[in-house]
């Protein structure tokens, strides 16, 4: 048991706290307070892989920009905090045997396989490479997925427009 | 370091608590929170793979990032969905979204 491991304990707790509580909680603002926690902890669980600029695009994009969206839709739709009004569909019961089995299916599964121990070190600069292949044998899928912001932007706006009569 | 087979099991686990939530939920915001955390459980099995499997490859963590862009092209318009359907229908819970029920 060594500090990366307690850190390890330490983040994927709070993760799952963070989910467990963005499931669980009904107040939508609490919810997406949850959220941000359970994002934060996955960023840090990135910095433990050594995945530096994956941890930093996860904190500006989900606990940035997504928290903010969520909360603005929140604003926007009325009567969420009513207490009168269940947080949960009917089937939750259906929902939580799913969800379980399929975790204890996956963890048994996981656990059985035998998995590579040995890693070598990370050589360079991770970020540089990133870059380097974004505008090299990358192009295309990053010219698309350019293509596909503008396309989500544009009919994000067009859908939540205001008709006007 | 750490077992690989802790990374798999903590995303699993994120997995599933995201699929409940996207199950039992019955506000449309929740649902799509419960679709984000998924995605994220996925990210962290790509970035935990490469690093145990290839660390000085790159696809993994590339991987990642074209799937946050999509993952945010997701929420804004699912976003804008949700406010397009509560001006029409005055409702948020998914239950009561029913227009094409038979």
């Amino acid at each position: 048991m060594t500090l990366t491991h307690i850190v390890f304990l330490i983040l994927a707790g709070l993760a799952l706290a963070g989910a467990v509580g963005m499931v669980a909680l009904r107040n939508l603002v609490h919810m997406v307070l949850a959220m941000v926690l359970a994002f934060l902890a996955v960023a840090g669980v990135f910095i433990l892989l050594e995945a530096g600029f994956v941890a930093v695009v996860q904190i500006l994009i989900y606990v940035g920009a997504l928290a903010v969206l969520v909360l603005f839709a929140i604003m926007l739709t009325r009567d969420i905090m009513d207490r009168r009004v269940r947080a949960n569909a009917s089937q939750w019961p259906w929902a939580l045997l799913v969800a379980v089995a399929l975790f204890a299916l996956l963890s048994a599964i996981l656990l059985r396989t035998s998995w590579p121990t040995a890693t070598t070190a990370i050589t360079g600069d991770q970020v540089v490479a990133l870059g380097e292949a974004l505008v090299g044998p990358y192009a295309l899928p990053f010219e698309a997925a350019s293509v596909l912001l503008l396309v989500a932007m544009i009919g994000a706006i067009l859908i939540a427009r205001e008709a006007r009569r | 370091m750490i077992p690989l087979s802790w990374y798999l099991v903590f995303a699993a686990a994120l997995f599933c608590i995201g699929l409940y939530g996207v199950l039992a939920r019955r506000h449309a915001i929740g649902l799509l929170m419960g679709v984000e955390l998924m995605l994220n459980a996925a990210n962290i099995n790509l970035v935990a793979f490469e690093r145990y499997m290839a660390p000085n490859g790159l696809a993994g963590q590339l991987f990642v990032i074209f799937n946050i862009t999509v993952a945010a092209a997701e929420a804004a318009v699912g976003l804008a969905l949700i406010i397009a359907i509560y001006r029409s229908r005055n409702t948020v819970a998914v239950e009561e979204v029913d227009l094409l029920r038979g």
